[in-house]
Order: C-alpha cells, then sequence, then structure tokens
C-alpha cells in the first residue's frame, strides 16, 4: 500500500517547524516517528499534501525533573519514555504503559507526543495522560499555551491543537500513590480492546478508560463511588456508566462494558495494593 | 522527488526518491535486496524488519526519506565472507522456519534483541519477538534458534 502523493520538507528546529505550519496550513501534517500516522496514509484515511518531518528535533527529546512536575519533551520514543529513570521513580505508570504500546520496533520510533496528538481512542497514552490530570504544552508563531487532558481530546482523531500549533512538551505530575493500567488486547502487539488507568490519590483514585468512546473517558462514576467508601469490587461496578464503547470483530459494545468494569476493579485493586 | 544518501549494508547509496516511497519498496525495488519480505504491509506482522541505526524497525512504515543520513542493515547484510550470521546459522541447525516467509524479519529483530538483553529466558525472547508472527506456528523452534545463537554470539570462543 502506498500513500497518496505528498510534498515532504524537513524541519531544522521548533521554530523552522513553526514556519512550515504557517505556510501549509490545514494541508501539512507533521510527521515524528510516523508509526501512527504512516498506516492511515497507506490506507488513505488520512491524505495530507505536505508532511513536516520533525522526527529529527533531538532537543525535543528528553524527560526532565522539574521539581514539582515531569517534563517530557514530545519527540521522547516510547522506548526511551520507557527506559527513563526518572519517571520510573516518579510517574512510573507513564513509562510502564509505554512499554505496553506496540512492539519493540515500533517502540523505536513512536514518539510520546506524536501518540497523544493523533488522538486516537483505543490507544494506551491518552489514558493515562487524562487519570494524571497531565498539561500539554501547545506552540505556535504567536506563543505558548497549556492544555490540560481533560480538555485536549476533543473527537475521534481530534485534539484542541491548531493547524499551527506544535505540541513541545507534555507535564505529568509525581506520584505519591500506587496507580495501574490494565491492558485487554487480542495479540501481544495490538491496540486495546479495553483499557484502564487508575491513579490513587488521597480518599480516592482517578479513573480513565481506553477504546470506550470517541476520546478516552473519565469514569466519574467510580471515582465518586470511591470518595463516598465504596469498596474497589463495589466502585468497578460504575465504570461502563456514560461510556459509548464501539462494537467491532474484537468485541462487542456490551462486552467491552463489562470489560471496563472487571479491569477496573482490577486496575483498582493493583493500584491500591502497590 | 528528493535526494538521499544512505548506507546499506555497509555500501553508500546516493538515490532520488519520491517521498511516499517506503522504505522497504526502495530497498526491494531499487536496491534489488528481496531478502526483506512484505508480508501484511500494516506494520503487524514484522516480515519486513531491518536494522535502521541499529534498531529494529518496520520498514513498511518508514519513509525512505525518513532514512536519509542512516545506516541500514537487511537480512543480506549478516553473513560475512561467505559465512553465515551465528542467528542464520541457529534458525538453519535448530529448524527456525517452515515456509520461511516471516525468517528475515524474525532474525533482524533477534539481532537487536540480542544486542540489547543480557542473558534471556524463552519468556523474554517470546516477548521480545511480540511484533513477528509466524503462520507456520513455528514459534518453539524459533526460541530454541534465539536462544542457541544468543548462546554462541555471547560465548568468549565465538569472538
Amino acid at each position: 500500500m502506498i500513500p497518496a502523493e505528498f510534498d515532504y520538507d524537513v524541519a531544522e528546529s521548533g521554530d523552522h517547524a513553526l514556519q512550515l505550519l504557517e505556510q501549509h496550513g490545514d494541508e501539512a501534517k507533521l510527521l515524528a516517528g510516523g508509526h501512527s500516522l504512516l498506516p492511515l496514509m497507506k490506507l488513505r484515511l488520512a491524505t495530507p499534501s505536505m508532511l513536516i518531518d520533525i522526527g529529527r528535533l533531538n532537543d525535543m527529546s528528553y524527560v526532565r525533573d522539574d521539581g514539582d512536575a515531569l517534563a517530557i519533551g514530545a519527540l521522547t520514543r516510547h522506548e526511551d519514555v520507557e527506559g527513563s529513570d526518572v519517571l520510573e521513580q516518579h510517574c512510573a505508570i507513564v513509562a510502564h504503559t509505554a512499554g505496553e504500546i506496540g512492539d519493540l520496533q515500533v517502540r523505536h520510533f513512536g514518539t510520546i507526543g506524536g501518540s497523544l496528538a493523533h488522538g486516537d481512542p483505543a490507544s494506551d497514552l491518552p489514558t493515562v495522560m487524562l487519570a494524571l490530570d497531565a498539561q500539554m504544552v501547545l506552540r505556535s508563531s504567536s506563543g505558548e499555551r497549556t492544555v490540560g487532558a481533560n480538555e485536549f481530546f476533543t473527537g475521534l482523531f481530534e485534539t484542541a491543537l491548531g493547524p499551527t500549533e506544535l505540541l513541545t512538551e507534555i507535564r505529568v505530575p509525581k506520584l505519591t500513590g500506587g496507580w495501574s493500567y490494565q491492558k485487554f488486547h487480542h495479540r501481544a502487539q495490538d491496540w486495546a480492546i479495553v483499557g484502564v488507568a487508575a491513579v490513587q490519590s488521597n480518599g480516592g483514585a482517578s479513573v480513565a478508560l481506553t477504546n470506550m468512546g470517541e476520546v478516552p473517558l473519565r469514569a466519574s462514576g467510580v471515582e465518586q463511588a470511591l470518595t463516598s467508601g465504596s469498596d474497589a469490587a463495589t466502585a468497578a461496578q460504575e465504570a461502563a456508566q456514560n461510556t459509548s464503547p464501539p462494537s467491532d470483530p474484537f468485541g462487542s459494545a456490551d462486552y467491552r462494558r463489562d470489560l471496563a468494569r472487571v479491569l477496573t476493579r482490577r486496575a483498582l485493586q493493583e493500584a491500591m495494593g502497590r | 522527488m528528493r535526494r538521499i544518501s544512505l548506507t546499506v549494508n555497509g555500501v553508500k547509496h546516493d538515490a532520488m526518491v519520491e517521498p511516499r516511497q517506503l522504505l522497504v519498496y526502495f530497498l526491494r525495488e531499487q536496491l534489488a535486496l528481496t531478502g526483506t519480505n512484505v508480508g501484511c504491509d500494516t506494520s503487524t506482522c514484522g516480515a519486513c524488519t531491518i536494522l535502521v541505526n541499529g534498531k529494529s524497525a518496520k520498514s513498511c512504515t518508514l519513509l525512505a526519506v525518513q532514512a536519509d543520513g542512516a545506516e541500514v542493515t537487511t537480512i543480506e547484510g549478516l553473513a560475512s565472507n561467505g559465512e553465515m550470521h551465528p542467528l542464520q546459522k541457529a534458525f538453519h541447525e535448530s529448524h527456525g522456519l517452515q515456509c520461511g516467509y516471516c525468517t528475515p524479519g524474525m532474525i533482524m529483530a533477534s539481532v537487536d534483541l540480542i544486542a540489547n538483553n543480557d542473558a534471556m529466558s524463552d519468556e523474554d525472547i517470546r516477548m521480545g519477538l511480540e511484533g513477528n508472527l509466524c503462520r507456520c506456528t513455528g514459534y518453539q523452534n524459533i526460541v530454541k534458534s534465539v536462544q542457541q545463537a544468543a548462546g554462541e554470539m555471547r560465548s568468549p570462543a565465538s569472538t
């Protein structure tokens, strides 16, 4: 399968990438690792007329301890997120989940920013970012703004990123409590049929769901039940509330609702036991 | 068209490519290196696995222009002076293949796996090769082959 024709340019710096975006506007797509975008282009589900290759901007690949938060450069490859000592120590759910994405070959090229900007509700990192209340740093030629994960994912393959904006950094909190990411998939390398992220907070937990709607969803029914004193197993029964999971060859919507409840129970139990 | 310059199996190549040219088709059709197979063409099966700057990569999901300046190794680049690479030898001796279609990808993924991991359990190898599918269900002997090669590549006698 061959993508439709497009023009291609290599961004030499973040500023250059923004200039090229200004120049080409809505017709352009940024290419980081390409492991989400190229498969769509090969299927001709995406047909950008211009690709701006930001994959060589190595200064956007880092994990930094910024005191009260951790800063992850948008072009940090999954492999490096998975292997980051700083993340392992302070926000291990991100490192763990990066290691659950695709397979080794995919993790060598795919980037955290590319995965988030792609806005696929079946991918794992968006859900984890939602459970963590992560902040996305977006840059354009007119300045920088920060958008919370709860506002970043706006629809199926849609995010708050404007056509001339670049996701430069992801900021995640340092965790003090337990966490879990439960991924249920068909083959080891596959997308989640359903996934559940749980992060312990004082008196409860933040819980978010993968592939239970057009965007990653917070399981607010579960969170409320926990706050009002329910145990994990009881609270997990609320996991499918206000969700609209897809039906596909891997599972019906009903099956996914059931999985969400089961995986939420497992996630809560693991998070609370960690 | 765009000019790229890359090293494949130690040989430098300059070429003009369409930006949409996928790396695997560049290797197969422009350089006639047909040892790298296209299986699923959707970055699932791993038959097209090669090394890009030493890291295993699915060449059906990379553009040739992304490999500009890179060092690429394909299955053709493993043997030296007519001697098979320890992985090629092990796959042959431990019967790590049936139809052989997945084999170049299995071997290239294993080169990376062995280089980056110390002693691996069978389970580690299975997880490490999660991105490579064998439809002959020959995983048992594939794991055996990788173990055999890993042992040989690490023993001082072979170096």
